[in-house]
């Protein structure tokens, strides 16, 4: 199936959130995640399924203003 | 000295984190600035290059308060979803709340600012907004469960200092028990130093001292002045007048014509 993963399309067998995730390297990471735009808490990400089309952002810590 | 939702800062600087020349500098300019808070943000993470994991740890070694914003929201739903998810990497109900109305001068949407306000406030988050002076927003903010305002001094990034002074004194005199941060503007010390002189509890800036040719220097300069204008304002400064008056006594002066 079809994702984008922060903007990037990336083409994956069905997957949770949280295995995208340790596939993709983000394992131990400081990060938060969102699917379609709401927020998903890192205790949920193991029950999320990932569906053909959803939009995954994964945010981490950044210099700001 | 005003808390801060319970937590109380001793330099009233709130510094960003954003633009430095390098992490040596941004430190520096932390330790000589003694800044209690550095804002922060969020953006997309990389899972090879996972640039910021070391951002993170090198925040954590600074010992200061973190403050996240939602910088570059547009809408309240980007707002609150952003805020959820710096509350989990960073550990804090602390959020400055940005939602963007206007691209040229980064204005608040203050309609989905109050919005947003009572969102967040609700699920307990402690809410600083970046606000205007209006003072009818203000008392929206206050209403939607903000303890904390934060009006622009000027438009983000501009260094144009206090651009309403008038609006700034009357949200001081309006809000005397509310903790008043100037967020925003500021390009130099003496404007830091005139903020609070009318009264602010703290201020918060990040271009000035991280586009300054010796940041570090620039951070010290700013603390120094903060430190001035709070002293000053602690002293009750005299009023201005309109005509001359003497400051030397007149009786017992010599007769020499």
């Amino acid at each position: 199936m079809k994702l984008q993963l922060n903007g990037e399309p990336l083409d994956t067998p069905p997957v949770t959130l949280a295995d995208l995730l340790d596939a993709q390297g983000f394992g131990g990471a400081k990060i938060a995640t969102a699917v379609n735009g709401s927020f998903v808490p890192a205790t949920a990400r193991a029950a999320r399924i990932l569906n053909d089309g959803d939009q995954i952002e994964v945010l981490a810590p950044m210099q700001g203003g | 000295m005003r808390d801060f939702y319970g937590t109380s800062l001793s330099g009233g600087l709130m510094l960003g984190t954003a633009q430095y020349p390098s992490p040596a500098i941004l430190a520096d300019a932390f330790r000589r600035s003694g800044a209690g808070v550095a804002t922060v943000s969020l953006r997309r993470e990389s899972g090879q290059d996972r640039a910021g994991q070391d951002f993170w740890q090198m925040i954590r070694d600074l010992g200061v308060h973190v403050l996240p914003n939602t910088a570059g929201c547009h809408s309240v739903k980007e707002a609150v979803t952003t805020a959820h998810m710096a509350r989990e990497v960073f550990d804090t109900k602390w959020i400055k709340l940005e939602v963007i109305g206007e691209e040229d001068t980064l204005q608040p949407d203050v309609f989905g600012l109050v919005e947003a306000a009572r969102i967040l406030s609700e699920d307990g988050f402690q809410v600083f907004p970046y606000t205007t002076e209006d003072l009818v927003v203000a008392d929206r903010l206050l209403q939607a469960g903000c303890e904390v305002l934060m009006p622009w001094g000027a438009p983000i990034g501009s260094g144009l200092g206090l651009n309403n002074i008038f609006g700034l004194r009357a949200m001081r005199a309006h809000f005397p028990d509310v903790p008043l941060v100037i967020d925003a503007g500021l390009g130099l010390p003496s404007q830091a130093a005139r903020a609070m002189e009318l009264g602010f509890d703290a201020v918060l800036l990040n271009t000035a001292v991280a586009k300054a040719g010796d940041p570090a220097m620039m951070a010290e300069a700013f603390a120094t002045a903060i430190r001035a204008g709070r002293l000053a304002f602690a002293a009750d400064p005299m009023e201005p007048r309109d005509m001359a008056a003497p400051s030397t006594p007149v009786i017992g002066k010599a007769f020499l014509q």
